[in-house]
């Protein structure tokens, strides 16, 4: 095999002058992190809206729902990141097109606007199986009580809808996590997008991809934990696991 | 207090209820009961509006149910109800079950409303679990609250969607002796239920329905000994026999 | 906004963006969600074989390639393959393999890891007494598995199956960045030969959307089929 490892690369400083390969590296794991955790805000926060519009009797909100999650559930993420960059300015008035054209960090707002709204798409999906799987007498019980029905959503079934979605929900965490690195394209300095450098400057393809990918996998692990501490700190007593204990009269 | 007047409803084109009318008068228990299918839970449920209908007219305490402009949710804070599978609320522990409509529907204080449910669990004989969470109590225990939970609305009539039929037999007992002492207190309740030991005991009268009619609605003792229809003396048979 | 928008740059690429681009896509797909299942059906067997020489190296590479982004594993497999590639015919340099090529390695062993969880659910949906009954009847795990477990974990499986190659048929848009011309890889080229992103860009959305849109009504369909059957 002709390849020249060298691991040692990754404490060479990078042709940018001032950090080391491995800074850079960390530089775009940061921007990997903002840029997600940024995206998921949205997303949660449109997709518990789209997701609970699609459960109300209304039909054109449950309509308009449904819509929304189709659009942005058939056009593939790097497509839609297209459209928010290179599309959005040029159909808006020709000042805000510019103004946008020429914001600093403009890739970076694109990715967070982008990789959002995609995962509320799918964030609405689970939110609305978590609503539907809880039996309609929750509801009822707490209408028949007096509240109103956005007084229902808000204080009876979504605290439970949110703990039953727990772990489906962490899945698509971890998936906004990965999809940030489709942001390379339009030139977000990422994870992928600084290992792809560090290859393209080094030539050290194997180490610099071998750094990321583990850097990947520690993001994995440490968000599966930290949501597994979630979990337990959501918990509600006596509802999933041991059976109720004998009752005391 | 509560009148339903020619009420009919169809899901699509299926008729549920044909033209039911009733009276409840204060402080009167009505029990009413059928084979499965009668529409007898559909029908209570129309009572508080958590079940639309398309005809008749229902009233209770001269408030229509039917009509567009009456407040819902105000009308139900008035009206208890009971259902079969208890539905408290999972992730709310016992006294927060009690206090949350109190609160937010009522306006009343954390204060008041924590002794008014105090004293509550206190009637229903569940004092020590006020802490304890839905997932920790039994049947029996779960659907005692939940009438302590509609209690504590301070409600003018109650209704009950087959409050035993969910439970194991050793828990029913525990549950009718407080929808028993609660009739005796006056309150004015619409039973749905196959208990006829409790209609017996407190109903002042029985309504019959099959198939989405009300077949008789008569005085208890009059219903029991000479039952008119033949299908009430069928099903009197057949449920009398245990 | 649409004043000037030039639908004839559309008209005159549909020969390339269709002929050279989707072919590309739709072919890629079709490989790839083949080769997937196939190996994703091995992987899930080898996880529930229950013996650890078999089920840690599978349940690790399975967990591996969900951990990390497609795009870095595009980049990988472009690097990769060639050495591979060398590794196996013992030849003396890496060898060059095409874009295609690349591609479809990298789609196949990518996306195998998402169909063996896909039919690791299958095969343990299929009920305990029907394995018993075969092996009752004197079968090997082989025939047990080829003619009465596997048959019925894919029945179960198809619409899941089927939407995650929906989702393959979109990822396949990332070979973008190795600037392969894929149907994206088309429409962006002539995006910017001729000036025209908004047309060019517009119609590609419109496009992936009718087909997955399209294609996800049919599983819905297959869906309330299947749940009719049963």
């Amino acid at each position: 095999m002709n390849y020249n490892w060298n691991w040692g690369i990754f404490f060479q400083t990078s042709p940018d002058g001032v950090h080391t390969y491995l800074e850079t590296l960390l530089l775009g794991t940061g921007w990997t992190l903002a840029t997600a955790l940024a995206a998921w805000c949205l997303a949660l926060t449109f997709g518990s809206l789209v997701g609970v519009a699609r459960t109300t009797p209304y039909p054109w909100l449950a309509r308009f729902g449904q819509a929304y999650v189709e659009l942005f559930r058939n056009i593939p993420l790097l497509v839609q990141m297209f459209l928010w960059y290179f599309v959005l300015p040029e159909v808006l008035p020709v000042h805000v097109g510019d103004w946008l054209k020429q914001l600093p960090d403009a890739s970076f707002y694109t990715a967070v606007v982008a990789l959002g709204f995609y995962t509320s798409a799918r964030v609405a999906e689970q939110v609305r199986a978590g609503i539907l799987s809880l039996a309609r007498g929750q509801q009822m019980a707490a209408l028949a009580l007096g509240l109103t029905q956005p007084q229902s959503y808000l204080y009876v079934l979504l605290p439970m809808a949110y703990r039953i979605i727990l772990p489906p929900l962490t899945s698509e965490f971890l998936n906004c996590i990965k999809n940030s690195s489709v942001a390379l394209t339009i030139g977000l300095m990422e994870l992928t997008a600084r290992a792809r450098a560090m290859q393209e400057m080094s030539f050290q393809v194997f180490e610099a991809f071998t750094a990321a990918t583990v850097i990947y996998i520690v993001i994995n692990i440490a968000v599966t934990y930290g949501m597994r501490w979630i979990e337990r700190y959501a918990a509600v007593p006596g509802l999933l696991g041991a059976p109720p204990p004998v009752a005391t009269h | 207090m509560i009148t339903l007047s020619h009420v009919s409803k169809w899901y699509q084109t299926f008729q549920v209820l044909k033209d039911c009318s009733t009276e409840i008068a204060k402080g009167e228990v009505v029990v009413v009961c059928g084979p499965s299918g009668s529409g007898k839970s559909t029908l209570i449920k129309c009572v508080n509006g958590l079940e639309p209908f398309q005809q008749g007219t229902i009233t209770v305490a001269e408030t229509s149910v039917g009509d567009r402009r009456t407040n819902l949710p105000k009308l139900r804070a008035r009206i208890g109800m009971v259902f079969q599978h208890f539905e408290l609320f999972p992730h709310l522990s016992v006294m927060r079950n009690l206090v949350l409509a109190q609160i937010k529907v009522l306006g009343r204080s954390n204060e008041e409303s924590e002794q008014r449910g105090m004293r509550l669990l206190n009637r229903v004989g569940l004092r020590e679990h006020a802490s304890k969470f839905p997932g920790q109590l039994s049947g029996g225990q779960q659907q005692r609250v939940a009438i302590a939970r509609a209690l504590a609305m301070d409600p003018i009539a109650m209704l009950f969607d087959e409050p035993t039929s969910a439970l194991d037999p050793e828990m029913i007992n525990e549950v009718l002796d407080v929808m028993v002492a609660l009739a005796k207190d006056g309150m004015t309740m619409m039973v749905v239920t196959h208990e006829m030991g409790f209609a017996r005991k407190v109903a002042h009268r029985v309504v019959f329905m099959d198939e989405g009619r009300i077949i008789e609605d008569a005085p208890t003792a009059d219903f029991f000994d000479k039952p008119r229809s033949d299908r009430a003396q069928t099903f009197l048979s057949k449920i009398l026999q245990h | 906004m649409f004043s000037n928008f030039d639908f004839d740059v559309i008209i005159r690429s549909l020969p390339y963006l269709f002929y050279d681009g989707m072919t590309f896509t739709l072919t890629l797909t079709a490989l790839a969600t083949i080769g997937g299942i196939i190996f994703g059906t091995l992987l899930a067997l080898m996880r529930l074989s229950g013996l650890a020489p078999l089920s840690l190296p599978a349940a690790g590479y399975v967990n591996l390639m969900r951990s990390v982004p497609l795009v870095l594993m595009i980049f990988w497999f472009y690097f990769l393959v060639p050495f591979i590639g060398q590794w196996i015919t013992g030849a003396s340099r890496p060898i060059q393999v095409g874009a295609f090529m690349s591609s479809l390695v990298t789609f196949t062993l990518f996306e195998a890891a998402y169909f063996s969880e896909i039919m690791r659910a299958g095969i343990q949906s299929v009920a305990r007494g029907q394995v018993g009954a075969a092996q009752a009847l004197g079968m090997t795990y082989v025939q047990t598995m080829s003619y009465i477990v596997l048959p019925q974990a894919f029945r179960n499986m198809m619409p899941v199956l089927l939407t995650q190659t929906i989702i393959l048929f979109q990822d396949t848009s990332l070979v973008y960045v190795l600037s392969i011309t894929d149907f994206l890889g088309a429409a962006s080229k002539i995006a910017q030969r001729d000036g025209r992103l908004v047309e060019m860009y517009l119609f590609a959305a419109v496009v992936y959307f009718i087909i997955s849109f399209a294609a996800s009504l049919l599983v819905r369909r297959l869906q309330s089929r299947i749940a009719i059957i049963r």
